[in-house]
């Protein structure tokens, strides 16, 4: 090679480098590892074989402090090598902060292409005091040793491991290998054979054959020529309706093609979800360190596969989460002990696709999230009234941990403030058309849940028609669509005051209009027309949209919006059709938030720093029925699960309890104007019980009520505390007084023993 | 010898605007275009530019004129910008115009408005001024969106 020759020197420097930082990250992992298990001699090889190769190339290239850290590293590898050391969490740290200021130098050089001027005198005093412990009398062996004796180590990983050749034994040099005795020779020869002085590059040549370096842009690039061509194809496709047969034949023939090729093209983008999460073990360990805490960290499904686009995007996310989880979830060791649980914290990390989508979940077994001060934070700040907070699931609270500025940590730590980014985490993973769920156990566990897409690039869209124009609908997000004949629909919808729902199998579905989301001219619907319902799925929650037409399903290539565009909110980008028009691609958590289909994003729209008026932040769905001959009573939509009508003959005894089947379970019945005005259970003026069907305490309860009036989204002011067992206040409802219903109040005064069914949900 | 500098030009109502000449992409004839529910006023619609899918904005709208006859079919400048390709919709495209730079007038001072912010200069033509459209200000819709109404463009028609 021309030493001379600038331009090939930067090119060696480059190949040094790329090689380099893909040895520094296993580096990380392979540390972490033998700090478990100090005993394990192949990862010890590697290690040592990385620094050994970073130390001799720095030489080669004149990088003389690289050098002299590599050096002093490489002598105290060797010490722990030969068993003279023992690996100590302090060693580990040392040679962890040996990898961080080798990445360190070689980032300056790679900017710079010189080296960094730092001595980094205080981590050569550290590592050298450290080899120096309990043998100060041997000095450091010259450099030249120590490179004929780096892969000696090798050759004992190879006996072990000969069953399975794994990527550490090529570094077995032949001529060491023939040094050795017998068996183990013969095994170290066969599984060597091939690295021939390959020893120092640590790669196997197999490999490398087999596998060719291709820059990132040239795959981007790829990827939206592919993109055109299934929008050509998609063209060409709409003129084979009319066309001869062996047109017909072509295109088809071209369609197979195209789908393969971009099949192909999105597998070269894939890269496993191990790639980043082989930094965690590392984040971890420092911070549990840091923090006095003991954590075990679970890997499943590394090698679950996404494209790199959606890699980048996740990345900062899960790190955050992780620290959190650290930081936050896992307590300090005294404390589990004194909770009865292991004093090694347990995080569990878990991908795995399903249904095109790909999941990651993210479990700790520490404190969990205290519901009850995160609820207490949220009425502090003043994101949610006392009252809202009272009423609140479980679920929607944990949710409350994404609003922007949260955090119940008591104390601050450097680390992160449980709540402290929360927001980010769930925007940047909605950004790429994710979803993020938190469930938590006090005490016990604390689970995180993302789902996102596995491609950014080419998803299949549900095309459908609104005011004229065409949208696109993820199908992503897609659950069913239902079609309502125009005489089920006065029966099923119920559409007063704005809040519109639908009964779907007994569900509550609310149902948005999609030219109201859009504030298109829209038509005069008539009560009765037909209704085609899309029903989506955003986060955990689902609502039904409704569209003019549903048209058909399709293969879009994602284009971003322009920068005029992107505060809409509602599009998620756009798309060319196979008729060379444009149509826009609905965001569906952008629409539902828009539509305040859910609870959790009217709390979130009524933070302070949203300018809302008092009124519609405090408007909540409620349900309106009549209780008693007189008695007008509400209760929040979120709490109820269904209506049900059922037939008198259906109610059954257990005991002195009155209960129903329902859904094969059994359902206690509360006859709320027997309970709460003391009347007579309704004699039977219909043959059919209205009976609200909530869920409470995770438990089904069934609410007769004498009649279901209306469902209203409004606001409500309640005009005094209850003055009696079951009422929470009284609030006034299209200018009439209503009481409002307490139902854990109500369960409890109707003392129901029976067993009782777990909710499903 | 002064130097000379070449403008796209285009007709808006009744003032002459130009943008440089290195700025402009292309321009098109009428296009058909998608609107974009909720987007900003002046966003008309996006167009598929073979293949890509561009912004039409609505210099009309964006100068608070009146809104075109529905007969009138709007043209396309079609500008390369440092956000990517945005098309301005105008009335008619003129001629390309070499203009002399020492006929160059900054915005007049009694300019007001929406105008003050999208009109970088004037050149002085005999018989009209040419407006030098500020086409990094022209694109960005939000910021114009935020300044106030009336239009002030009067101040320097003929």
């Amino acid at each position: 090679m021309d030493m001379d020759n600038p331009e090939e020197m930067d090119e060696l420097i480059n190949e040094f480098l790329i090689e380099s930082y893909e040895n520094l990250d296993r580096l990380d992992q392979e540390l972490v590892e033998l700090e478990k298990d100090p005993s394990n001699a192949v990862s010890m090889a590697s290690v040592f074989r990385t620094i050994h190769t970073i130390k001799g190339t720095a030489g080669f290239f004149g990088f003389t402090r690289l050098g002299a850290v590599t050096h002093v590293g490489e002598h105290l590898l060797s010490r722990l090598r030969d068993g003279e050391l023992h690996l100590t969490a302090e060693i580990a740290s040392a040679l962890l902060a040996l990898v961080d200021a080798v990445r360190q130098m070689l980032s300056v050089i790679e900017s710079t292409h010189k080296e960094d001027a730092a001595e980094y005198t205080d981590l050569i005093d550290l590592l050298s005091r450290l080899s120096a412990k309990h043998a100060a009398n041997i000095a450091p062996p010259p450099a030249q040793e120590l490179a004929t004796q780096a892969p000696l180590t090798s050759a004992p990983a190879v006996q072990v491991e000969a069953a399975k050749p794994i990527p550490a034994t090529p570094a077995v040099t032949p001529a060491l290998a023939t040094g050795l005795a017998g068996k183990s020779a013969v095994s170290s020869m066969t599984s060597a054979a091939a690295p021939v002085g390959q020893a120092d590059t640590g790669k196997s040549s197999v490999a490398a054959e087999n596998n060719i370096r291709v820059g990132v842009g040239v795959l981007d690039k790829l990827m939206n020529l592919v993109g055109e061509l299934v929008l050509a194809r998609n063209q060409v496709l709409q003129f084979t309706m009319h066309e001869d047969a062996a047109f017909a034949a072509t295109s088809h023939r071209l369609n197979l093609v195209t789908a393969e090729l971009q099949e192909s093209v999105m597998k070269t983008r894939m890269q496993p979800i191990g790639s980043i999460w082989s930094k965690f073990p590392r984040v971890i360990r420092d911070l549990a360190t840091q923090c006095g805490k003991q954590v075990e960290l679970l890997m499943e499904g590394n090698e679950t596969e996404l494209d790199r686009t959606i890699i980048e995007a996740i990345k900062d996310p899960l790190t955050h989460l992780i620290r959190n989880s650290v930081d936050h979830g896992i307590e300090l060791p005294e404390l589990r002990k004194a909770a009865g649980k292991s004093p090694c914290g347990r995080i569990r990390m878990r991908a795995y696709h399903e249904g095109g989508q790909v999941n990651i979940e993210i479990s700790d077994d520490g404190g969990g999230i205290p519901v009850e001060r995160v609820k207490q934070k949220a009425i502090e700040k003043g994101v949610l009234t006392a009252e809202q907070g009272a009423r609140m699931s479980e679920r929607e609270a944990f949710h409350l941990i994404f609003l922007p500025g949260f955090s119940t940590a008591e104390k601050l730590t450097n680390v992160s403030g449980r709540g402290v980014g929360m927001d980010v985490v769930k925007t940047n993973i909605e950004r790429i058309g994710g979803s993020v769920d938190v469930y938590s156990r006090f005490g016990q566990s604390t689970d995180i849940r993302i789902k996102i897409p596995l491609t950014l690039a080419i998803v299949p869209g549900l095309i459908v028609t609104c005011g004229g124009d065409r949208y696109v609908i993820p199908q992503a997000s897609l659950l069913e669509l239902v079609r309502l004949e125009h005489d089920k629909v006065g029966e099923r919808v119920e559409q007063i005051h704005g809040a519109t729902v639908y009964r779907l199998r007994g569900n509550l579905l609310p149902i948005v209009y999609l030219e109201r989301i859009l504030e298109l001219t829209s038509r005069q619907r008539s009560a009765c027309e037909a209704l085609n319902v899309v029903v989506l799925q955003a986060g955990e929650q689902s609502f039904g949209l409704v569209v003019d037409e549903v048209n058909d399903t399709e293969e879009i290539v994602v284009k971003a919006l322009a920068k005029q565009l992107k505060g809409v909110g509602v599009f998620a980008g756009a798309t060319i059709r196979g008729d060379g028009k444009v149509a826009l691609i609905l965001d569906v958590p952008g629409v539902a938030q828009r539509a305040e289909v859910f609870s959790s994003t009217r709390i979130q729209s009524i933070a302070p720093t949203a300018t809302r008026e008092a009124a519609t932040a405090q408007a909540q769905e409620l349900l309106l029925f009549a209780c008693g001959e007189q008695g007008r009573m509400a209760l929040p939509l979120n709490a109820v699960a269904r209506l049900e009508e059922i037939p008198r003959a259906q109610v059954e005894r257990l005991g002195s309890q009155e209960v129903m089947q329902y859904r094969g379970q059994i359902v206690p019945l509360v006859f709320l104007s027997k309970l709460l005005f003391k009347e007579a259970a309704p004699v039977s003026t219909a043959a059919a019980l209205q009976v609200v069907v909530c869920s409470h305490a995770e438990r089904l309860v069934g609410l007769v009520v004498d009649n279901i009036f209306d469902i209203v989204h409004e606001a409500v002011v309640v005009r005094r505390e209850g003055g009696r067992v079951g009422v929470t206040g009284s609030v006034v409802i299209q200018g009439r007084v209503t009481e409002l219903l307490d139902i854990e109040a109500a369960v409890r005064l109707a003392q129901i023993e029976a067993p009782w069914a777990k909710a499903v949900a | 010898m002064t130097q000379t500098r070449q403008y796209c030009t285009f007709r808006l109502d009744r003032y002459l605007f130009g943008v440089e000449v290195e700025q402009v992409q292309e321009v098109l004839r009428y296009m058909d275009m998608t609107c974009v529910p909720l987007a900003s006023q002046a966003v008309k619609g996006l167009i598929n530019l073979r293949g890509q899918i561009v912004p039409a904005l609505d210099l009309r709208r964006m100068f608070q004129l009146e809104a075109r006859a529905e007969d009138q079919r709007p043209m396309n400048v079609v500008l390369l910008t440092a956000d990517g390709v945005v098309s301005l919709l105008v009335d008619e495209i003129g001629e390309v115009m070499e203009v002399q730079e020492a006929d160059f007038e900054p915005k007049p001072e009694t300019l007001r408005g929406v105008a003050r912010d999208l009109v970088a200069g004037v050149f002085k033509l005999p018989g009209q001024l040419l407006l030098v459209l500020d086409t990094a200000r022209a694109v960005d819709v939000n910021a114009v969106a935020e300044i106030g109404s009336g239009t002030q463009l009067k101040g320097v028609a003929k």
